[in-house]
């Protein structure tokens, strides 16, 4: 008999029920809440009269609309103050655990999860934001959903699903100076493109996902929905086990052991069948950028944008379109691009890893005059550990501004826009027209290829500052 | 949910890839906690940078069809994108692929997603830019016409079908599995490791 792959045995573990023709009834083991899209949910919950099924199943922050400004209790945006508001008042009835400012918790709903030791491997994780697929790192089966699927979790702890498709990915080869996970993703999308993993799950494999840490595990799951997968998952390990010990919500020392008998569960058996194969050489990447607006069109950065005619006829279009708004030409090069602004930071880049390599950059070095540079911790405890770490003075030193902890420049639903018609590079996960404000060109990378860019003023690769 | 049967009307042509839910409606509109108000906000930028976009048009108020092209709907979960469509008046949206949250949430919705191949897309998008098209759904028999006489059959999930042709919701059918849901809890309780004590 063929064995299985991790995705078939967390799916099977978690299908409660199935009739013919219909999705099955499928369990969701957490869920993760934030002030932009659980109020629809709690108000649905409520109108028809249903409780929350399990408290302890969920927990909630606020991340999406609040300000980074060291006083940022004080909200002065109206809006953003009643989601606030309303989630710590839902939370506070319906008894599921909250963590504002200052709880010394509060962060960005995919960076505090995994610190507070909630990711599990094969668990199924859920949340009102398509980068949930973060929790994948663990071997957990994460994904987005939207507030009313949010209500079936917040009833009844499941959801109707239809079984994925499953896509192997392997890393192989070893990262060169300068080139990071970010990279190794970003590459990944730039050669599918953003529809080329539609309908299925990634699983990430391979020696260089082995010798990873959790954090790089994070960032290349992290970005698995910008080629268009439900999640993106990788088998977990000794790294992992060793990353989850001793948190918060681990479990305790009582039960560690029958926990990684059950996580030991969760792994590809070899010969597996899957539903697409692919193979990402590393050895030969060099530092990713962005040059248009989806994260799909991207290149090295030692490469030029490419031609219209060498693009595929569904290509061309949209390549046109992406140019004139980001006003780059075929052709060019991207490297020594002028930028305005740089930003470091969110989901996908906001740990402690990211930072330390950013400050290893900018130590005993100036952010250009030209540029505006935010950096802005993912959370409370990394932004206790960066300062623990003397980190925050190398940024205040180097003349960029350490924020306090949000999605902040990377959704621009606070006050932290690039102004219109400014250029930005940024360790993020999406490069939409007007993402990060109206009007404004956003350049994703890696917290490396930003920094040495924010020295400069122009997008260059971090090779010589490592 | 409500019943939805048969469903017709002019048809607006936005010929393009990959329109991602960011697009549909701006992060900074997310700032409402209910599920109304984002309808005005549909498409804003687009609306915003072209005077002839198919929002800034009269003979477009009552259209309830949109015509695009591949991965429609792709990005970020927000279901905000699905209010904004149908409070903009949006009840069918006809494209080569569908993005999968986005699919997810219209599911919740009523909304109807029909996938066609790319040469009856193409074609389509042809007409509707030069004149009054009109689409016209049957769900029963999964058939889509057009004013130009054309008729396709399209694949529907048979439990989404179930659900429109009768106005249930997805929330009801998890209901009525309590039971089966409440089995598995039981015999899976040792198997969750979250800690749940601070």
């Amino acid at each position: 008999m063929a064995g299985k792959n991790i995705i078939e045995k967390i799916w099977q573990d978690h299908v409660v029920s199935q009739e013919a023709k219909h999705p099955a009834v499928f369990a969701i083991d957490f869920a993760l809440l934030h002030e932009v899209t659980s109020a629809q949910a709690f108000e649905e919950l409520e109108a028809r009269g249903l409780k929350v099924w399990d408290p302890n199943r969920f927990l909630a922050t606020i991340d999406h609309s609040i300000p980074t400004r060291h006083d940022r209790h004080i909200i002065h945006d109206e809006a953003a103050k009643k989601q606030v508001e309303l989630l710590r008042m839902d939370t506070q009835k319906h008894e599921i655990r909250y963590y504002g400012f200052g709880s010394t918790h509060q962060g960005i709903v995919h960076v505090i999860g995994p610190e507070l030791g909630v990711t599990q491997p094969g668990m199924t994780i859920v949340c009102g934001d398509s980068h949930t697929s973060t929790h994948g790192a663990f071997g957990a089966l994460a994904f987005g959903i939207g507030s009313s699927t949010l209500t079936h979790v917040l009833a009844t702890g499941c959801i109707l699903l239809q079984k994925p498709k499953v896509m192997q990915v392997e890393f192989k080869g070893h990262f060169r100076k300068g080139v990071f996970s970010k990279d190794a993703i970003m590459k990944l999308i730039a050669e599918i493109g953003i529809k080329g993993a539609n309908g299925h799950v990634i699983e990430y494999c391979g020696e260089a996902i082995k010798k990873m840490s959790m954090e790089e595990r994070m960032t290349i799951c992290n970005m698995s929905i910008e080629c268009g997968a439900k999640a993106g998952l990788i088998s977990p390990d000794q790294t992992t086990y060793e990353y989850i010990r001793d948190r918060k919500f681990a479990p305790s020392a009582d039960n560690w052991d029958r926990a990684v008998i059950h996580w030991n569960n969760f792994y590809s058996d070899p010969g597996c069948a899957y539903d697409k194969s692919i193979v990402i050489d590393l050895d030969t990447l060099h530092p990713m950028v962005t040059w248009g607006t989806n994260p799909g069109q991207a290149i090295q950065v030692n490469e030029s944008i490419p031609e219209l005619t060498d693009l595929h006829a569904e290509q061309r279009i949209s390549a046109e379109r992406a140019l004139d708004y980001i006003k780059l030409k075929p052709g060019d090069a991207i490297q020594d691009t002028p930028v305005d602004w740089t930003f470091v930071g969110s989901c996908t880049n906001g740990r402690i890893s990211d930072l330390r390599i950013v400050a290893k950059i900018l130590q005993d070095r100036r952010v250009h005059p030209n540029v505006t540079m935010y950096i802005v911790p993912g959370s409370e405890a990394v932004l206790e550990q960066a300062r623990n770490e003397g980190l925050d003075e190398i940024f205040i030193n180097a003349g960029a501004d350490f924020r306090m902890p949000g999605c902040s420049m990377c959704i621009g639903m606070n006050d932290d826009k690039v102004p219109p018609g400014k250029r930005c590079i940024s360790a993020t996960n999406r490069n939409f027209v007007g993402r990060q404000g109206p009007g404004s060109k956003t350049h994703i990378a890696s917290p490396a290829t930003v920094a040495a860019s924010a020295i400069e003023g122009k997008i260059t690769s971090a090779e010589k500052y490592l | 949910m409500e019943k939805i049967t048969h469903l017709k009307g002019l048809a607006i042509p936005l010929d393009m890839d990959d329109i991602d839910t960011d697009l549909i409606v701006p992060a900074q509109y997310l700032t409402s906690v209910t599920k109304s108000g984002y309808g005005k906000h549909l498409f804003q930028r687009l609306r915003d940078s072209d005077p002839d976009f198919f929002l800034n048009q009269e003979k477009y108020n009552n259209a309830n069809v949109l015509i695009a092209r591949e991965n429609f709907g792709c990005g970020s979960s927000r279901e905000h994108a699905v209010w904004a469509l149908q409070q903009a008046g949006i009840q069918v949206i006809v494209a080569i692929s569908f993005a999968d949250i986005f699919t997810d949430n219209c599911t919740n919705n009523g909304l109807v997603l029909i996938q066609l191949i790319k040469e009856v897309v193409e074609d389509m998008l042809m007409h509707a830019s030069k004149e009054e098209y009109i689409i016209s759904v049957d769900i029963q028999q999964q058939l889509l016409s057009t004013s130009h006489d054309e008729t396709f059959n399209f694949e529907m999930d048979e439990f989404y079908k179930h659900r429109l042709l009768n106005g249930l919701d997805r929330l009801g059918y998890l209901l009525a599995n309590k039971h089966d849901i409440e089995q598995y809890r039981k015999q899976h309780a040792d198997k969750h490791f979250v800690a749940t004590e601070d």
